[in-house]
């Protein structure tokens, strides 16, 4: 076939018209899809701060709840909330790091690893009400920790582990195999390897992962409220330390459910006000896990 | 260098198989590494060079579902049977064919494999640094600035900074896997000057895909084709009219390959 004339290549046909003008609208609904996420979140973060506002100040953060919790602050639940989430990280944080280590950079593809693989990904999987269940079965009664703020603890650790495991894999994987051939070939034990190459350099990833299970172990209701949060606890304004392990606590995401269907007669400001604090906890924690990233992504070595 | 050629085997392999899965890469090879020689490997892609290399220094044990039968003897010693593996890769320094600087600094990538082998004394590591970096012709241009990052340095430099790496755990074989595939002529004649200097205390196995490369380098070559030895022979002969293989002699003159 002979090349076409120069003057008629660049002439519109209706054929390129008509290419054109789906290009456009396929773009201009990709982008208003992506628009329209952003608008239920702006509606939902304005219509509750506008419905707090006469509740939030520092008063309503320090201040225990009152007359039935129909008045006052959140305090016993806020400090509840950060005693649940260290210590269920505290727990499964570490085991869910060496996990993760070990299947990275140990593990040969055989039945026991692949066995290991699955239970990680399944129980990922698994709706929190069950992992709440099985706390209540492992935690309160069978290992005698009763209703407490261990008990719920360690419900959200299991809960949270499998992701854990997951997200660091996958920082320990973001490290080139170049640079663990390389330490292998001049005599380094994979331990060594480890730990003068490849932790340095995946922490960053593995930290992101580890706090945003912050949000979700501060957020979840069911797991924690079978095992170890209770209704109403009486505690001292501002008191750091009130609660004993062997207790049970409060905690944001159980008072914001029964204060908003429980309670009969509450403030309107005060569930609306729960729900700010809660959501502003997860941003804050977010936008710690982001800007931590950024900062050792800046000192990246490669 | 010809008067070294009577001395005894650095390395032995005899009757080297190698498998990935079901696929067998290396079909029986025997051959020897001879003291303080330079022996060229050469050989089109999928030949099994590289391969053969990993075995040496059992870094393919890494390497999932791999199957190896045979022998190879490091100074009489049979590496699939020795107790210590370190202590065996430190013997044979290995030099990839794309340049590795670690993320550490250059110093650290140095002293790396010292401190591995429990070395921790700052005037030791300082003198082998040092030692390593002048062997592998990268001193004079880093000497100033050991404590900036090995992955910072250029591509050529981070060549060189990996054979320092090579060099840095008294290796009495250094086993190079194609080394100048990703830097320039220059730096590559550099290297090959310095690979010059080296043999005096070492036995060199250089892989090459630069057939003229081994030409000016080794003492023998080895062609390898499809995971078999076609002939091994002084670098004399397979480069001259008369190599006894014809496939020996289409590849080293260009025909094929």
């Amino acid at each position: 076939m002979n090349a076409l004339p120069a003057s008629s290549r660049f002439t519109e046909t209706p054929a390129v018209r008509r290419k054109l003008r789906q290009e456009a609208l396929a773009k201009w609904i990709f982008c208003a899809m992506a628009a329209a996420m952003v608008v239920p979140l702006l509606l939902i973060v304005g219509y509750l701060v506008v419905r707090a506002a006469p509740s939030l100040n520092l008063e309503f953060l320090l201040e225990v709840p009152k007359r039935g919790m129909t008045e006052g602050g959140i305090w016993p639940a806020l400090i509840g909330t950060l005693y649940l989430v260290f210590i269920s990280l505290a727990v499964s944080a570490p085991i869910g790091i060496l996990a993760a280590v070990y299947l990275n950079e140990y593990a040969r593809d055989n039945w026991f690893n692949r066995v290991i693989n699955l239970a990680v990904i399944n129980l990922a999987g698994v709706p929190s009400i069950v992992h709440a269940l099985f706390g209540l079965g492992a935690f309160v009664y069978a290992a005698r920790f009763g209703y407490s703020i261990i008990s719920a603890s360690l419900t959200l650790a299991i809960m949270t582990l499998p992701v854990i495991i997951a997200s660091t894999r996958e920082a320990l994987a973001s490290v080139p195999r170049s640079f663990r051939e390389a330490c292998w070939n001049v005599g380094a034990t994979r331990w060594q390897t480890i730990k003068a190459i490849v932790l340095p350099n995946s922490i960053s990833g593995i930290l992101t992962g580890v706090i945003l299970q912050v949000s979700r172990a501060a957020g979840e209701t069911a797991p924690v409220m079978f095992t170890g949060v209770v209704f109403f606890k009486s505690v001292e304004r501002g008191d750091l330390l009130p609660y004993y392990l062997n207790e049970q606590c409060m905690a944001l995401s159980m008072h914001l459910y029964t204060i908003s269907t429980q309670v009969p007669g509450v403030q309107p400001s005060i569930p609306f006000a729960t729900a700010v604090v809660l959501l502003a906890l997860v941003v804050i924690v977010n936008a710690t896990a982001i800007s931590l990233r950024v900062y050792l992504r800046s000192r990246k070595k490669w | 260098m010809v008067t070294m050629a009577a001395t005894a085997n650095h390395i032995e392999v005899r009757d080297l198989r190698l498998s990935y899965g079901m696929k067998e890469v290396i079909h029986g090879i025997s051959f020897d590494v001879r003291q303080h020689e330079i022996l060229g490997v050469i050989g089109p892609a999928q030949s099994g060079k590289s391969s053969l290399l990993r075995c040496l220094n059992r870094t393919i044990d890494f390497t999932p579902d791999t199957h190896v039968s045979g022998t190879i003897e490091v100074d009489g010693e049979d590496v699939r049977k020795t107790g210590n593996v370190y202590a065996l890769r430190r013997k044979i320094g290995m030099v990839a064919p794309l340049p590795v600087g670690l993320p550490l600094s250059i110093y650290d990538n140095v002293a790396f494999a010292p401190r591995c082998a429990g070395l921790n004394r700052k005037s030791d590591l300082d003198t082998i640094v040092e030692q390593c970096l002048r062997q592998a012709a990268l001193w004079d241009e880093v000497k100033d600035r050991l404590d900036s990052l090995g992955t910072k340095l250029s591509g050529g430099q981070q060549q060189r900074l990996t054979i320092a790496r090579a060099l840095s755990h008294e290796p009495e074989i250094l086993c190079l896997d194609e080394f100048s595939i990703a830097i320039d002529p220059v730096t590559t004649m550099r290297i090959e000057d310095v690979l010059k200097e080296l043999r005096r205390h070492m036995t060199i196995v250089l892989v090459t895909n630069l057939t003229q490369q081994a030409r000016r380098l080794a003492d023998r070559t080895m062609f390898m084709w499809k995971g078999e030895i076609v002939e091994l022979d002084t670098t004399d002969v397979i480069f001259s009219e008369k190599p006894k293989d014809q496939r020996t002699r289409d590849y080293v003159e260009g025909i094929f390959g």
